[in-house]
């Protein structure tokens, strides 16, 4: 750990590691993430040095493979999230990202497109308007964030399988890949059968209100069947591919499919 | 060659008997990896959105970030489960649980509870569990289940909703799980230190005898 002593005053300690880790070469990268998992205490326990990292990764790694294909077998398509009154809204409902709300991204509206990529007969981009045009339904349910926290909100939009239909999508394909405008290049695959399920939506709302700078204006896709970092803001394109792409905090680590 | 052939005479003169079987052994040892792993993964994750005002210390966390954790506790998850159920299972189907852990009576506790704390408590025969043993293991066991539901309902609240209707909403299961962790951990605190003051049961579940 950086002695106190050593930070630059007004830098976030975990970010700064976190983008010195990207500019390391990948196996040095991979390694000092699994350091921090051999532990002094379970060596103590069993003698041994538990964590010889890379084998470790390797076999974590695999499990968390094999835990894909387990949530994928139990994913029922037909199984809804939960739905909840108006009266059980978290207030205020959470900003949630890996940097400070001045630093989310302002996209303007009058300029964004959505692109469309990929394995879709119509590739033709879309404009807000165009898009507000949609039918548009609202959901109230609970966002669930991989850090164990919840909320629950309301947000109105396209269901993402009306919208897959309309520009003629190959659902055959597995995956629809999401690239969005945060700093970094946020990005985030989704399993067609998830992006297919009747509570996945392009969402233009929060709460009535059109979505505001700090839920991913203009666009956000809201998945009730995944947990918070599955659900991506600021979408500016979308892909339909057979390709795994990887993600943003997937390349990172967290499980891929992280259905709840 | 001859000389190498078993007599009964032997056979009957083998020393104590078995308290511990192999398999409560192994699957004892084995739970135990599978709790330590579980809690300490389990630390990483709590500490990435605390419960309540305090954190664990990093140096106890497994994992080294949110992610390494969460990797970690879905991973050593299924040595639990898998070790756990069968476990579960054998200990019914062999009669074990109901021969060694009951009858469990409110007077027979407050018995050897009474006589725990005066020291007069005795561990003669290991195979003979006392009530304050009995309540324990027994207690024990649930808290084992109930983790276990309240961890699966957390991992599938949608799929598994029924699981999260058991105990309320997500957010309820989330603390029965915290408090399941917490219950476990204080148990094992006690049952070190008593496996440590009678060395003999601690030698009976390593070898048997």
């Amino acid at each position: 750990m950086a002695k106190r002593s050593f930070l630059i005053p007004g830098v976030d300690k975990r970010l700064l590691i976190k983008d010195s880790i990207k500019t390391m070469p990948d196996v040095t990268r991979r390694r000092f993430i699994a350091g921090g998992a051999s532990l002094g205490a379970l060596t103590l326990l069993t003698g041994c040095d538990v964590v010889d990292s890379s084998s470790a990764d390797a076999l974590l790694a695999k499990i968390s493979k094999f835990n894909d294909a387990v949530q994928d077998f139990i994913f029922n398509p037909d199984a809804l999230a939960p739905t909840f009154a108006e009266s059980a809204i978290t207030k205020p409902f959470p900003f949630n990202a890996y940097y400070d709300l001045d630093d989310a991204p302002e996209v303007n509206g009058d300029d964004w497109k959505l692109e469309v990529r990929g394995l879709v007969d119509n590739k033709k981009s879309w404009t807000l308007p165009e898009l507000y045009k949609l039918p548009q339904v609202t959901q109230i349910t609970r966002h669930i964030c991989v850090e164990g926290w919840s909320a629950i909100g309301s947000w109105t939009g396209t269901p993402l399988r009306d919208f897959l239909k309309l520009i003629g999508a190959d659902t055959r394909a597995k995956y629809v890949w999401f690239q969005c405008a945060d700093k970094d290049g946020y990005n985030s695959p989704l399993d067609m059968r998830t992006a297919l399920h009747p509570q996945t939506q392009m969402t233009f709302k929060y709460a009535g209100e059109i979505l505001p700078r700090a839920y991913g204006f203009p666009m956000k896709i809201r998945v009730p069947t995944k947990l918070g970092f599955k659900n991506p803001k600021y979408v500016v394109s979308m892909e339909v591919t057979n390709d795994y792409k990887g993600g943003y905090w997937e390349d990172q680590g967290y499980n891929s499919f992280s259905g709840s | 060659m001859s000389s190498l052939t078993v007599t009964d005479e032997q056979v009957s003169a083998t020393p104590a008997k078995v308290i511990q079987p192999a398999w409560v052994r192994v699957m004892h040892w084995t739970n135990a990896v599978a709790m330590v792993l579980m809690i300490l993964s389990g630390w990483q994750i709590y500490n990435a959105s605390p419960l309540f005002g305090f954190s664990f210390p990093r140096e106890y966390t497994l994992g080294g970030w949110l992610g390494g954790g969460l990797l970690w506790h879905f991973a050593a998850m299924w040595l639990l489960m898998i070790n756990g159920l069968a476990y579960l299972v054998t200990g019914f189907a062999t009669g074990r649980f109901r021969k060694k852990l009951l009858p469990i009576t409110p007077s027979g506790v407050l018995h050897d509870v009474r006589a725990a704390l005066t020291f007069k408590l005795g561990h003669d025969d290991l195979s003979v569990y006392n009530y304050v043993q009995r309540t324990l293991y027994a207690g024990i066991i649930l808290v084992g289940v109930l983790i276990v539901l309240s961890g699966l309902g957390m991992w599938k609240p949608v799929q598994l909703h029924w699981l999260v209707t058991l105990f309320g909403d997500y957010p309820t299961a989330r603390y029965v799980h915290f408090f399941c962790m917490a219950a476990i951990c204080a148990f094992l605190v006690v049952h070190v230190l008593l496996a440590l003051l009678v060395p003999k049961s601690l030698r009976a579940m390593i070898i048997g005898r």
